[in-house]
């Protein structure tokens, strides 16, 4: 299995978040990917999923496209976002019932309630499986979508920021079950600014930036920015 | 391939009966928008049974906007439609599920209220079976047309307001052949059928493109 990536282009608005970008991630292997704020992490995360179309580029998984791949790629994949996509309404164990439930019916794999239970309780939410979440701390919350790693068959595993607002022991649990994956023949993506220790496998790192807000920081950029404004202003109304 | 239809039926309606508020919300508008009209105009029977059909149906098409906007910002906001995006199934069919969810919470009770409707406007009892015949297969293609446009305005400011404006002038031909059909069913000599034939077509015409363009709308929201 590999996930490649070929000259890829993503645009925010009129800012350029990166071009030329080229990757191959394989099996038993985690890619981190840094970078300052607004430097397109989200932005490549997102477009690795399918769900942003990059300007130009390709991204390929075994070769094939992901857009001709289309549900076949979706069903080797698991995202985690910035938000938990749980339900504030709903148990514990009923929004893991259907999140893990959505994404593997159709590959055939079934977790049974006895399984869900074993997971809640890995990550640390025994005897909460019946509260609604909107009880539950951000810390909690992010447990209960964490918990979806543990239901599942997905071999590519993208994660944004997973660390955030997890406690010093959530944060070696998910460590080690992220290790876990890659041992296991998985495929990792996480941007994050925590270390992950590998206990096989091999870890790649990809900084995005050289676009990013802190290039501006120094004063002969800002200058030069500042003129090359001056100048975009002038053509456009005089 | 529909169990991810009925996962998203399932879950929408357990939300719903978790939080009733919403569905009540649209059939209080309802009721309170239809007993409006005889205190204004005055309860003059002749007067009523005539401008009953009309008033019902824009009543309907309000009250219909007013639960629009909810139907997939909630999803949006805590980001369950990200992940809908990317279940290894067609987004069409749990928009489809969503769509139906939304109408059984928000159109069939409407239907079930018309005779209470009629009593307000002291219509015939052949022409209570019509209008509910009318509203049953009206209401689906209401739901289905907005939620193009909730689709559409997703994620917007003040999206609420352009969506009226967006699906209120597309609900148009629903207002007219609705209430055609019960104003039909009160004349002499004229057959409702070719109404309520009409009425079924627009609703199969919606069921099949719908949520097709629903999820692509959804999509270029996600962006």
């Amino acid at each position: 299995m590999t996930l490649e990536v070929k000259n890829l282009q993503c645009i925010r608005g009129d800012r350029e978040l990166f071009v030329d970008l080229s990757f191959r991630l394989e099996s038993n292997q985690l890619l981190m990917l840094e970078g300052a704020n607004g430097s397109g992490k989200t932005t490549l995360i997102r477009a690795l999923c399918g769900l942003y179309l990059q300007e130009q580029g390709e991204i390929l998984w075994n070769d094939v496209s992901i857009r001709k791949l289309d549900e076949d790629y979706r069903r080797e994949l698991l995202y985690l976002g910035h938000l938990n996509a749980i339900k504030a309404d709903l148990t514990v164990l009923e929004n893991l019932r259907i999140n893990s439930a959505l994404a593997n019916k159709i590959s055939g794999y079934q977790a049974s309630d006895e399984d869900l239970m074993q997971a809640l309780d890995t990550i640390g939410l025994f005897a909460f499986e019946d509260f609604p979440t909107r009880q539950l701390s951000q810390g909690q919350k992010r447990r209960v979508a964490l918990a979806r790693l543990l239901v599942n068959k997905a071999k590519l595993w993208i994660l944004d920021e997973p660390f955030v607002a997890l406690d010093v022991a959530a944060v070696e649990l998910l460590q080690k079950i992220i290790a876990k994956h890659v041992q296991d023949g998985g495929m990792v993506i996480l941007t994050t600014h925590q270390e992950v220790p590998l206990t096989s496998g091999k870890i790649q790192r990809l900084r995005l930036g050289e676009f990013a807000p802190d290039y501006y920081r120094q004063e002969s950029h800002k200058q030069e920015y500042r003129q090359q404004e001056q100048q975009e202003a002038g053509t456009e109304y005089v | 391939m529909f169990s991810a239809f009925w996962i998203i039926l399932k879950r929408d309606l357990l939300l719903a009966l978790r939080r009733r508020n919403e569905v009540f919300t649209v059939l209080f508008f309802f009721i309170v928008v239809i007993s409006l009209f005889p205190m204004g105009i005055g309860s003059e029977e002749k007067i009523l049974t005539k401008i009953a059909s009309g008033v019902v149906w824009i009543a309907a098409l309000l009250a219909s906007t007013l639960a629009l906007e909810r139907l997939f910002s909630n999803d949006y906001e805590d980001g369950t439609l990200e992940q809908l995006a990317l279940v290894p199934q067609s987004l069409s069919i749990m928009v489809f599920a969503k769509i139906v969810a939304h109408w059984l919470l928000t159109g069939l009770p409407l239907v079930l209220i018309a005779p209470l409707v009629g009593l307000f406007y002291q219509l015939p009892m052949d022409t209570v079976g019509t209008m509910m015949l009318a509203l049953l297969l009206g209401t689906p293609v209401l739901s289905m047309i907005g939620a193009i446009g909730a689709a559409l305005t997703l994620g917007l400011r003040g999206g609420g307001v352009l969506l009226s404006f967006l699906v209120l002038p597309l609900y148009i031909p629903v207002l007219i052949y609705g209430s055609g059909a019960i104003s039909a069913s009160m004349a002499e000599g004229l057959s409702v059928q070719p109404y309520l034939l009409l009425l079924l077509a627009f609703m199969i015409l919606s069921v099949i493109f719908a949520p097709w363009a629903t999820a692509s709308a959804l999509k270029i929201s996600l962006e």
